[in-house]
């Protein structure tokens, strides 16, 4: 089990041949309060870097970007109820789908932990 | 994740127009300050502003529960000086400014030629002179225009040594008045001098929140002190651009750049209030022809309020539909942290704008139900004495 991050602060969470996907603490403090989460749908096809999910905020809508291309396999519901869950827990219980693992190769150009650390103090 | 709306293009009080895109934006007096209570800074309107600080919804609720304290010192502030300039004013805006006693102020519109809006402003009678607030967005081109239309023997003085702080929120009174004796016997939209500690301030009981507060005109040097003050009173939080923002929606007040341009006039703004009784009449100001005529047939598109089911806002552009026909877009939207809903303003056709009308709205590929609302969508408080 191993977590990666994207440059346009996605985390991905891959176990086995399906991964989870959310957005990090540093995405959601910059967003701050959000009241919307709109989920891709089970079964959707997503494409690497490609439009996934839309996060409104009080002050914005934003795009997230799928991290790898990959099928839906599951939303997160809870989302629809709380969306807040993407400002208290961004990195556990606020994720927002989980995918297939199309190409594993794709992971390779992502960061890991540290990297992403790294990148961040550096913006 | 990235912005799909760009930040200072959607929270705010006016539109950065594009050529301040290109020249560095300039510090505000209050810049370290800022920076030290924890703000975040971006480039708006050609300033580094701050956009929030602990945050948007809790800064909101703050000012709506208590007393919020605003950095707007990018809007202009300008005087007229020189007989005859309230009358001279009052070539280029629908109010009555000659009547104005001093101490009492009036929003207005800056109105170009064919009746256009080119502002929306604050004028007030200081005694001395006739003094005007502009947004930040529109100072320069404001600047230009009334040096063009006003007579040479107007005087046209531009305070940019003056900070300008916007203490907000049903708390502000008792604030303020601790701090600046007399302060708290303004009532809205007047206005006067006040000392602090030697410090002279203008003073006025006004603001873009739609709750009671005041504006407070200070000498940029002093501008730290007061503020630091202001935030030592428990009352008070300072507050950002976002908040600002999402407040002047709830209380229905248009946002220059966005809901007012230079293509809307008055009527279609739905800011008749605006049109002082009499000069209807009388005229003789920039687009009198035009505005009578919406008066009298009534305006093609009109400024209106929507309420949205759910929790998804509809933003700035989104396209307002009364079945398979587009009748409108919406010109500012968001989330009524006050109310948990979405809210906007919009311009439809007027055979849709009555309260209660159902419309829809598109956002992405999702048609969202919203019907037409009266504003303001949360009360405003303003104090008008006892």
């Amino acid at each position: 089990m191993s977590r990666y991050y994207t440059e346009d602060h996605e985390w991905i969470e891959v176990e086995g041949e399906a991964a989870t996907v959310g957005i990090t603490e540093y995405a959601q403090e910059q967003l701050g309060d959000i009241v919307f989460v709109e989920l891709p749908e089970e079964g959707a096809e997503l494409e690497k870097s490609k439009d996934a999910a839309v996060v409104e905020s009080v002050k914005a809508a934003s795009d997230v970007y799928a991290p790898i291309t990959g099928t839906v396999i599951e939303s997160n519901s809870a989302l629809e109820d709380d969306p807040s869950l993407v400002n208290s827990s961004p990195e556990e219980d606020g994720w927002f789908f989980k995918l297939t693992v199309a190409d594993e190769s794709e992971l390779e150009g992502l960061m890991d932990e540290a990297a992403y650390k790294s990148f961040v103090e550096g913006l | 994740m990235r912005d799909t709306a760009r930040l200072p293009a959607t929270v705010g009080y006016e539109m950065m127009s594009e050529e301040e895109t290109e020249t560095p934006p300039e510090a505000l007096a209050l810049d370290a300050w800022h920076r030290a209570h924890g703000a975040r800074m971006v480039p708006f309107a050609g300033y580094e502003m701050p956009i929030q600080y602990e945050g948007i919804v809790a800064e909101h609720d703050w000012t709506r529960a208590h007393a919020g304290l605003f950095d707007v010192s990018h809007m202009g502030q300008l005087t007229l000086s020189g007989d005859g300039a309230a009358q001279a004013l009052e070539a280029l805006v629908p109010g009555l400014v000659s009547s104005l006693k001093p101490g009492k102020m009036r929003y207005s519109l800056l109105l170009a030629e064919d009746g256009g809006i080119l502002d929306d402003l604050m004028i007030t009678n200081t005694g001395e002179h006739i003094a005007l607030v502009v947004n930040g967005a529109c100072k320069w081109d404001d600047i230009a225009f009334l040096r063009e239309h006003l007579p040479d023997e107007i005087t046209l003085t531009h305070h940019d040594e003056q900070a300008l702080l916007a203490l907000q929120g049903p708390e502000a009174v008792d604030a303020l008045g601790e701090l600046v004796p007399g302060a708290a016997e303004l009532v809205f939209m007047t206005a006067g001098y006040y000392d602090w500690n030697g410090v002279p301030l203008w003073i006025s009981r006004a603001g873009y929140t739609g709750e009671d507060g005041f504006e407070i005109s200070v000498p940029a040097e002093h501008a730290e002190k007061l503020a630091t003050a202001l935030v030592e009173d428990k009352r008070v939080k300072p507050i950002g651009l976002g908040a600002r923002d999402s407040l002047r929606l709830e209380a229905g007040l248009p946002l220059y750049g966005h809901d007012l341009t230079a293509e809307i006039d008055p009527v279609s703004a739905d800011l008749t209030f605006a049109l002082s009784k009499k000069r209807r009449e009388t005229g003789g100001y920039h687009g009198h022809e035009r505005i009578s005529a919406a008066l009298l047939d009534g305006s093609q598109r009109t400024r209106i309020g929507l309420v949205l089911d759910g929790r998804l806002p509809a933003r700035e552009g989104a396209e307002i539909f009364a079945g398979d026909t587009q009748v409108g877009t919406v010109t500012s939207g968001g989330f009524s942290p006050t109310l948990g809903h979405p809210i906007a303003m919009g311009y439809v056709d007027a055979a849709h704008a009555e309260i209660g009308t159902s419309l829809e709205v598109q956002v992405r590929n999702k048609r969202l139900p919203a019907r037409v609302a009266e504003m303001p969508f949360v009360p405003h408080r303003y104090y008008r004495g006892s």
